[in-house]
């Protein structure tokens, strides 16, 4: 059994995150960019027979899928939530091509949209969580990265230098994404190695900001790719993986489930990372990357460091990464930033990069990470020419 | 005493002894009859080898800073009293835990000893926190 040339994605839709969300709901945003992405993929809406959705924190509920495909008029023959963090999006991509091999529905809408105003209240954690992290101040995510980092430093020698080169070079390729929330004004180690200290050894520009936005993926079967007006972007290899949720229970805080993930992804592919034209590694900070590169099997483990200060990662350079800016430059709009990998993926292998096109992009990798580097999503997605 | 308004943990019936004997100054865990594993934190199976032959031990607090981070601005209201310090040590028995250590940061460092001790936040309320040994 492989998912490899199962399915593809057929179009995508992505709003420009917003600082301020103001008179913005989920739902609505949920409308918006269901449109764009299916009238890129060139359907009609009621085309779209399966759905996936991420549970927006600003308007969390239960029967969640239910109540928004009512609001959007759809009616699929599979609905879910994919509830694992900052790898959903990743994940509802081989989910749908699983329900589309499985002869279940043969268009599925990818959804997520979030908004982040200041002072909101979010779901609580499960009891564990709250019984033995709340207590002690190890509440949102910060800490644990922060954790990972300062380990990473004493295992590798990793420094604040190479770590910070990831915002640089990413903020790089952010001032050629008009999407981008930060796409204005370069940035340098130096920069942000003077941002201000948040949880030591990480910085306020090595920590991702949360905004409010929206991107949904179409996912559709062999029929409808070959007869879609993009070229499709084909689903050659996915894997996933988990085992921890607080990272002070993972077997290795430094060696994370994305090793196991990557492995089932490139080998259902076929290929190998240095096969790729571009990566998309979820960064909801400096460190997430650096780790990503190492398990994903771009360098060696303990390597990331030097690995992320001898390649250029920008969209010109030896090592393309993150090519729209990472959600260190794009912004985190909820888990509309873990598709922010996604959508970028897809457009670069489209050709559709513009300023920034890779150029002759024609396979890519795609990292989704939730929580703190516990579930693990990758993707490997071609162009087939 | 200024009111205590940092997250209390709330025992489950599965975590009781736990923190009941930390009010008491002791700290226990878990060890498992069947793989002999110790475990942090509580279960109803040994998360190795799914053994419910769980058993309470109390155990000498000693360990080693396996990671920390001093937070300068909490992600919580409550904790606004930053700068503190989030750690995570690992025991001598095994296990690794979330907890504070108390001590100025710049005496931290990865891998050094630390020992517990028990720091009774609110009435009926122990945290289990580390100093250097």
């Amino acid at each position: 059994m492989s998912l490899k040339g199962k399915a593809a994605a057929i179009g995508i839709g992505e709003l420009k995150p917003v600082k301020e969300p103001g008179d913005l709901t989920a739902l609505g945003l949920m409308a918006k960019v269901s449109a764009e992405a299916i009238a890129d993929a060139g359907l009609e809406k009621n085309d779209i027979d399966g759905f996936l959705v991420g549970m927006p924190y600003a308007d969390p509920g239960m029967l969640y899928p239910a109540s928004a495909i009512e609001v959007l008029g759809l009616a699929p023959r599979m609905l879910n939530v994919v509830d694992i963090g900052g790898a959903s999006p990743a994940g509802m991509i081989w989910r749908a091509a699983a329900a589309i091999d499985a002869g279940m529905c043969n268009a599925v809408l990818c959804l997520v949209a979030d908004l982040n105003r200041a002072g909101d209240q979010r779901p609580p954690t499960v009891s564990v969580q709250r019984e033995f992290e709340s207590p002690y101040g190890n509440i949102g995510a910060n800490c644990g990265y922060a954790l990972i980092a300062r380990r990473h430093m004493h295992e590798y020698v990793t420094t604040p230098e190479q770590m910070a080169k990831v915002a640089v070079d990413q903020r790089a390729n952010a001032l050629k994404n008009p999407l981008a929330t930060f796409n204005e004004k370069p940035l340098t180690i130096a920069d942000v190695l003077g941002s201000r200290m948040i949880v030591d050894p990480l910085h306020l520009y090595e920590i991702v900001s949360p905004v409010s936005g929206a991107a949904a993926v179409i996912v559709a079967s062999p029929e409808i790719a070959r007869r879609t007006k993009n070229p499709p972007i084909w689903l050659l290899g996915a894997g996933e993986a988990a085992n921890h949720s607080s990272i002070t229970y993972a077997p290795s805080i430094t060696e994370s489930p994305i090793k196991p993930a990557a492995e089932s992804a490139f080998r259902m592919a076929g290929l190998k990372p240095s096969d790729m034209d571009l990566v998309c590694p979820y960064d909801c900070y400096t460190i997430t990357v650096i780790v990503t590169l190492e398990d994903a099997g771009f360098c060696k483990k303990g390597h990331g460091g030097p690995f992320v200060a001898e390649h250029d990662l920008t969209y010109a350079g030896d090592f393309p990464c993150n090519t729209h800016g990472g959600q260190l430059s794009f912004g985190q709009p909820g888990l509309a930033g873990g598709m922010s990998h996604v959508t970028e993926a897809i457009r670069q292998l489209m050709g559709r990069g513009g300023e920034r096109q890779v150029k002759d992009a024609a396979l890519g990798y795609v990292n989704g990470n939730g929580g703190i580097m516990s579930e693990q999503v990758s993707l490997v997605l071609e162009r087939r020419s | 005493m200024s009111e205590y308004i940092k997250p209390l943990p709330k025992p489950s019936p599965t975590s009781r002894p736990f923190w009941e004997a930390a009010r008491k100054h002791e700290l226990t865990l878990q060890r498992c009859g069947g793989c002999g594993k110790f475990i942090y934190y509580p279960r109803d199976r040994c998360p190795h080898c799914f053994s419910d032959n769980l058993s309470w031990n109390r155990v000498t607090g000693r360990g080693t800073l396996y990671s920390y981070t001093v937070v300068h601005r909490a992600s919580s209201r409550a904790f606004a009293d930053a700068p503190y310090v989030l750690a995570i040590v690992e025991l001598d028995e095994g296990p690794r835990m979330t907890t504070n250590i108390v001590a100025p940061p710049e005496s931290l460092k990865v891998g050094m000893p630390v020992v517990a001790f028990f720091d009774d936040v609110a009435p009926g309320h122990t945290l289990v926190k580390f100093k250097p040994a």
